[in-house]
């Protein structure tokens, strides 16, 4: 009996100044399939459903258990990681597609630095005296863990960014994963103590003010965090530290 | 001489902590890794980590914490470095507490603890099931924040090709490669932390992350580090088996009260919650009383591999055992374990609150590596050290499930200030090495680059090659041992070497070339392979994960020892040296008395 088979199609670009093709493979079908054993089965057979050789796909990858964020791409037009997106689930042929909110590097791969680099402006860290042995951390309440924990999931896919009809490669907003890290560390004991310095930078353009309620960033969350609750802390957050700056004649 | 100059190639959680404590003593780091660092392979550590601070009124000790971790590890560990990390765990729970880890928290906001393999204590705190991921987050947030200052610079998208030897033998620098433009540049530096975490990938299908190729551990071997205890391979019993990886169904299920269990009848074709309870067979509990379900890691998967392929009373189907947690309240599942939950969930498509989980065992672990000294971290080459997954010190011949996350951490806590004293102590720095030393290592590496870009009649596939090697690693040098198969495996292991000298590339450009960076590893990956199995060929005896059915028995008497392999013209060595046993006598490693 002929194996089964079904077809995948990728958006291919060698290079960011080099155009665009799309190519299609066809794939020998095995239970239990994933994006991600496609494109190892295209790399170990890189010809086209046509014949012609090509080179294997250039796409990250990394726990392959969605907990790194790394393999986020367009699978049949949804932002989401290639890891889980199963092949039984998908309508065939299946569309591959870099994300579009990104500068693109190569094929599936793009330059998603801009998240590390909002998470530095933004002050997304407990600063800690030192890592010298000071005893213990502040006693926290099991139902801030419970609300905290949530939050620092976020694996920074970029997924939210890409549904998010005020992210472009042009203008600065920040989008919800961050602010939902600026959320987290406002709520921990001693990163309330600097919540001013991260909600400065939230005031600033690319700030909670461009967030226009779409609210397309919490659907697309592969780990379910609640942005949109974040989002409305957070800009109640940054409304009465405005008021109290102004009070303060800041 | 100038400020030192200190490069840290690794970005998981030995690599940042290395980082963290070289920036806090005011010398500048450079720290390179393949992925973004917030990706490393630490994130997927699940169930927890240990440290005896005894919140639970039973009596722990830091003392006991040893004596589990040795004894765990069938006593190879060499002692007191092992001492020395479990009396610096409880410091490094609150350290990492400090730094806004969301561990999971008792009614009186003070850490909770839960009881892990190998140990009868609750001694494991844990943040949900994504343990590793917090604790990760919380160490690249204060790299972040060094970053900030400038005192870190991140080389994120570099991959480790050598490191750059002056005339002396004296680490001067490293050669890199960036995975963007295909450039092949060299770094100076006085000292180099090595954190390039495990070796999975060599096995193929493991529960690692794709960067787990032990490249850098390979490439630094064959520049003259030791490396030790190869052969000392931790198969995790509880695991999703895939074809792209084996996903991990942490410890922390059965820490949390989940049962291991077959159907009494082999054969039974009943879905999994509709047989009764009367018609189970919890074998763990059964032949291991004491310590039921939470046996370590090597008991548990030789006892899986006993039911499915000896006794034949695996499930209907596939090699696979249930995994049942069931039977715990919802409300604790999602609170303790939703993470590896919802992996289950996505993956296999069943919920595991209302079905019983079908795992088997995968490699999960190498408690071998880097051979590294008693107390720096180390290496024998002068200005290399190593912490983490990729060096040896602290696991002996199987790791206790929780305890390679204090590991990594503490190992990034000496090596990081260990290289500090190192690179100030030196009479001359790397800026006094001439440049010819270092455009030598770069014109090496570009060579080795050109060759394969310019192997035009190539015929070999670099994934085929590496399913093979994975395919044979698996099957012979996991669970169970046979020389014969392990002689086998080694006339694989030539034969694919042979067919790599004919690999064909597939793809020649400068630019993001990804299949040129995994031949280059898969290269490393074979003499890696070669050395695992030529440690677990010599040693005639069962030690921990090591297991030889011919040879059932530990052998103090012979091997008692650290296997070292070193590497000559292409030609692998072994030899060995003393454990350091001198806090605690050995004794027989049984975990089979009643309760």
């Amino acid at each position: 009996m002929a194996d089964k088979t079904f077809i995948v199609r990728i958006k291919r670009q060698q290079r960011p100044d080099e155009s665009v093709r799309w190519e299609e493979y066809e794939l020998r079908y095995r239970p239990h399939m994933n994006v991600i054993i496609c494109l190892r089965d295209i790399a170990e057979k890189p010809f086209t459903q046509s014949g012609v050789e090509s080179t294997p796909v250039s796409y990250d990858a990394n726990c392959l258990e969605e907990v790194c964020g790394a393999c986020a791409m367009l699978i049949n037009g949804t932002a989401r990681q290639a890891c889980t997106a199963l092949v039984d689930d998908l309508e065939k042929p299946i569309r591959l597609e870099p994300l579009t909110k990104f500068p693109l590097v190569r094929d599936l791969v793009v330059d998603r630095s801009k998240m590390f680099e909002d998470l530095k402006r933004t002050h997304c860290w407990i600063p800690i005296d030192g890592t010298y042995d000071i005893g213990e951390g502040p006693r926290m309440a099991p139902s801030v863990q419970e609300k905290g924990y949530p939050l620092s999931r976020c694996i920074t896919c970029g997924n939210c960014l890409e549904v998010c009809p005020k992210v472009n490669q042009r203008d600065p907003f920040v989008g919800a994963a961050i602010v939902s890290q600026v959320r987290l560390f406002n709520m921990h004991p001693t990163g309330a103590m600097h919540s001013a310095e991260r909600l400065d930078a939230l005031m600033l353009p690319g700030g909670i003010a461009d967030c226009d309620n779409a609210q397309n960033c919490v659907k697309a969350c592969p780990k379910g965090i609640p942005l949109t609750e974040s989002l409305a802390a957070v800009n109640g957050q940054v409304l009465v530290h405005a008021v109290k700056s102004w009070l303060r004649g800041e | 001489m100038t400020q030192p100059k200190i490069i840290v190639v690794g970005g998981g959680l030995a690599g940042l902590m290395a980082t963290i404590r070289v920036a806090e003593s005011g010398i500048p780091v450079d720290l390179f890794s393949i992925v973004p660092v917030k990706r490393s392979h630490s994130v997927c550590a699940q169930g927890g980590i240990n440290a005896a601070k005894n919140l639970k009124g039973e009596g722990d000790s830091t003392w006991k914490h040893f004596d589990d971790t040795i004894y765990g590890g069938d006593f190879l560990a060499n002692q007191p470095l092992v001492k020395g990390m479990c009396e610096a765990a409880p410091a490094i729970i609150d350290l990492l507490d400090r730094m806004g880890v969301m561990f999971n928290r008792t009614p009186e906001g003070l850490l909770d603890f839960r009881r892990f393999g190998g140990t009868l204590y609750n001694r494991t705190a844990f943040a949900g099931a994504t343990t590793g991921q917090q604790l990760l987050y919380a160490l690249d947030e204060q790299v972040r924040r060094f970053e900030s200052e400038d005192k870190v610079k991140k080389f994120e998208g570099w991959t480790f090709l050598s490191v750059v030897l002056d005339d002396g033998g004296v680490c001067r620098g490293i050669c890199g490669m960036d995975l963007r433009t295909m450039e092949i540049r060299t770094f100076p530096c006085d000292a180099a932390i090595f954190c390039t975490g495990g070796i999975g990938v060599v096995f193929g299908r493991s529960t690692n992350s794709v960067v787990c190729t032990g490249s850098a551990q390979s490439a630094l071997f064959q520049q003259g580090v030791y490396y030790a205890n190869g052969e000392f391979i931790q198969v995790h019993p509880t695991a999703i088996p895939g074809e792209d990886k084996c996903r991990l169904m942490s410890e922390s299920a059965r820490g949390e009260g989940g049962r291991v269990w077959v159907p009494k009848q082999a054969g039974d074709e009943r879905a999994g919650k509709d047989i009764p309870e009367n018609e189970r067979f919890y074998f763990l509990e059964d032949w291991y009383p004491k310590y039921g379900n939470l046996v370590p890691r090597d008991v548990a998967t030789r006892a899986i591999h006993k039911i499915v392929f000896e006794m034949k009373m695996g499930l209907v189907g596939e090699p696979a055992v249930y995994l049942d947690v069931t039977h715990i309240p919802r409300e604790t599942l999602d609170r303790k374990l939703e993470g590896i939950l919802e992996i289950y969930e996505k993956f296999v498509g069943v919920d595991p609150r209302e079905e019983p989980m079908k795992v088997f065992p995968a490699m999960h672990y190498t408690m071998g590596g880097l051979w590294v000294d008693n107390q720096n971290q180390a290496t024998n080459v002068p200005g290399i050290y190593a912490a983490g997954e990729c060096e040896y010190q602290y696991h002996g011949a199987n790791r206790l499930g929780a305890n390679s996350l204090v590991s990594c951490i503490y190992g990034g806590m000496l090596a990081g200030p260990a290289a500090v004293r190192y690179s100030r102590g030196l009479e001359s720095g790397c800026e006094n090495v001439p440049g010819a030393i270092f455009e030598r290592e770069r014109v090496r590496q570009q060579d080795i680059t050109d060759a394969l870009l310019n192997q035009h009649k190539g015929t070999e596939n670099p994934i085929t090659i590496w399913r093979e090697m994975g395919d044979i690693m698996t099957e012979n040098v996991t669970v169970i041992r046979y020389n014969a198969n392990l002689q086998k495996t080694l006339v694989k292991l030539d034969e694919l070497s042979e067919r790599f000298t004919r690999i064909n590339l597939q793809d020649r450009t400068q630019w993001a070339n990804q299949t040129l960076n995994f031949v280059r590893e898969l290269g490393n990956m074979l003499i890696l392979a070669r050395v695992i199995t030529m440690g677990a060929l010599a040693r005639d005896e069962t030690r921990g994960a090591h297991y030889k059915p011919d040879f059932p028995e530990r052998d103090d008497a012979n091997w008692l020892k650290t296997t070292k392999a070193s590497y000559n013209e292409g030609n692998i060595q072994l030899e060995y040296e003393p454990v350091d046993t001198s806090l605690l006598q050995p004794r027989e490693r049984k975990y089979t008395a009643k309760a």
